[in-house]
């Protein structure tokens, strides 16, 4: 008896969104009269940071400066049409839908501009300060503040566009069955070392090693706080977390919080983040969907650094004690 | 049935309401006061996103009875912002990126608070348990163990 060290290696694709009956999100942007943009969504941001991440979006495309955009998020009886925010597929679908929509109200906002400026709208470019500037004599400029005023007040535009991002539904191919379930996948890669004592069954997680490949980090700081919350949960699928123990038989299923079992902060592996950014065709400025995936490649990382340390393959999860002191067992009776 | 009197200070000011006896504080605080800093996770006791500090301790407010509060100092995470600045902690979770959905964050918060008070200069063995009562499901409690130690540091070194 004793406690023996293993290693286990998984990677996995994981895909941005999906394709049921079509995958649509819309999105609205409209300037203020002081020149902020409100950008209207049915996307939900559930503390992953979609306002953030949209914001940065519609200011980029825009130019202005990230405070200067509103985001409204989550009613879906007034705002435009979102799937929802599920699949991972938030910052890829509402932010190409974000980044269509500021591209139109941009266009009038030059246009705006230009002739307040009497100039061509071709001519103008956003120092991403809140000004329009003219290429080449940037001493002619006008503040976004006053094209707005003047659109709404003096010239009667509206400076404001729509966006739509549409993923349509794919068919299988009759013959083959081939078919195209989504257009952007994520990568992911785990090594997992850990300790089974094979007198208790009990495993340790000393330490995690990721690499995510997620297109492009669009927030660094928000998606490595996304990617290790992901690696822990993924140990805690892994290892502790069911309300269906012994499923499909329903004993000893957990009937509130109290026997939901979660690890602490005491139970940490040793957990380390690489992120490799290889940008999507598809995504906005190349992002993809980090969601999800993130918290995958650590479930079978660690079953395989289980059947590394003693020799048993656990094919249910969680891996508790008991499943791996029966397969023990079954291993030693031959 | 009659109502119950309750009395007491909350982040330092006087409350005093009229409660059904049995009232939880969480209770309480959140739908009579109306301070909802204090977050219904599992009303069990169980996840700690409910904490509150009670005379200087750490109690869990769905498990304490409003009416045994009577005359009590009770501080809540609302309270610690002084004069729209940041508490030192509260400024620690955000440059740390502690919060994402948040709902843990108050309980974390004053669970932090307690030790800080108590132990100017945790390890990161008393930080973690200092917070083992308290459940968070989107950060891995590796940021907010981060976040704790750092305000630790910012305040010893503002005592220095």
């Amino acid at each position: 008896m004793a406690i023996r060290r293993g290693r286990g290696v998984a990677a996995i694709n994981y895909p941005t969104g999906m394709n049921l009956g079509g995958d649509p999100t819309q999105a609205l942007v409209h300037s203020t009269p002081t020149g902020n943009f409100m950008v209207t969504l049915s996307s939900v941001d559930l503390g992953q940071g979609m306002k953030q991440i949209m914001a940065q979006i519609c200011a980029e495309t825009i130019g202005v400066p990230t405070d200067r955009v509103i985001i409204d998020t989550a009613d879906t009886d007034t705002g435009p049409h979102c799937m929802g925010t599920f699949a991972s597929r938030g910052t890829h679908r509402a932010g190409n839908a974000v980044i269509q929509a500021a591209k139109e109200a941009r266009q009038v906002m030059l246009e705006v501009a230009a002739e307040e400026l009497e100039v061509n709208a071709s001519d103008l470019e956003t120092d991403g300060q809140g000004n329009i500037l003219v290429k080449g004599a940037p001493q002619k400029s006008i503040s976004i503040f006053d094209v707005a005023l003047s659109a709404h007040f003096k010239r009667g535009r509206s400076i404001s566009g729509r966006g739509m991002f549409l993923i349509p539904r794919s068919y299988p191919e009759k013959e083959t069955g081939a078919m195209k379930p989504s257009t952007c996948y994520a990568h992911a890669c785990t090594v997992a070392e850990v300790e089974v004592d094979d007198e208790t069954g009990e495993v340790t997680v000393l330490t995690v090693k990721n690499v995510f490949e997620i297109g492009r980090a669009l927030n660094p700081k928000m998606v490595e706080q996304q990617l290790v919350g992901g690696s822990w949960m993924g140990i805690s699928h892994a290892l502790y977390e069911t309300t269906e123990p012994y499923y499909p038989n329903r004993d000893y299923g957990g009937t509130d919080f109290n026997q939901y079992l979660m690890p602490g902060p005491g139970d940490l592996a040793k957990t380390e983040i690489i992120v490799l950014e290889r940008p999507s065709a598809d995504g906005p400025f190349g992002a993809k969907g980090p969601g999800e995936m993130c918290a995958n490649p650590q479930i079978p990382a660690v079953a395989n650094a289980v059947f590394d340390a003693v020799g048993v393959r656990i094919d249910t999860l969680p891996i508790t004690p008991e499943r791996i002191m029966r397969a023990l067992k079954a291993q030693a009776a031959g | 049935m009659a109502k119950v009197p309750v009395q007491f200070t909350l982040n330092g000011s006087e409350k005093a309401e009229f409660v059904d006896s049995g009232t939880t504080l969480l209770h309480a605080l959140r739908d009579k006061i109306g301070d909802t800093s204090p977050k219904g996770g599992c009303h069990q006791g169980t996840c700690g996103a409910c904490s509150v500090i009670i005379d200087g301790e750490l109690r869990l407010s769905c498990l304490t009875l409003a009416e045994t509060c009577n005359g009590a100092d009770i501080r809540t995470t609302s309270g610690l912002a002084e004069a729209g600045v940041l508490h030192p902690l509260q400024r620690a979770f955000l440059d740390a990126f502690a919060t994402q959905c948040g709902f843990c964050t108050p309980g974390m918060i004053m669970a932090a608070k307690v030790l800080l008070d108590h132990t100017a200069n945790p390890s990161r063995e008393e930080v973690v348990e200092a917070l083992s009562g308290n459940i968070c499901r989107c950060t891995g409690y590796e940021p907010i163990i981060q976040a704790v130690l750092t305000a630790a540091r910012a305040n010893s070194q503002n005592a220095a």
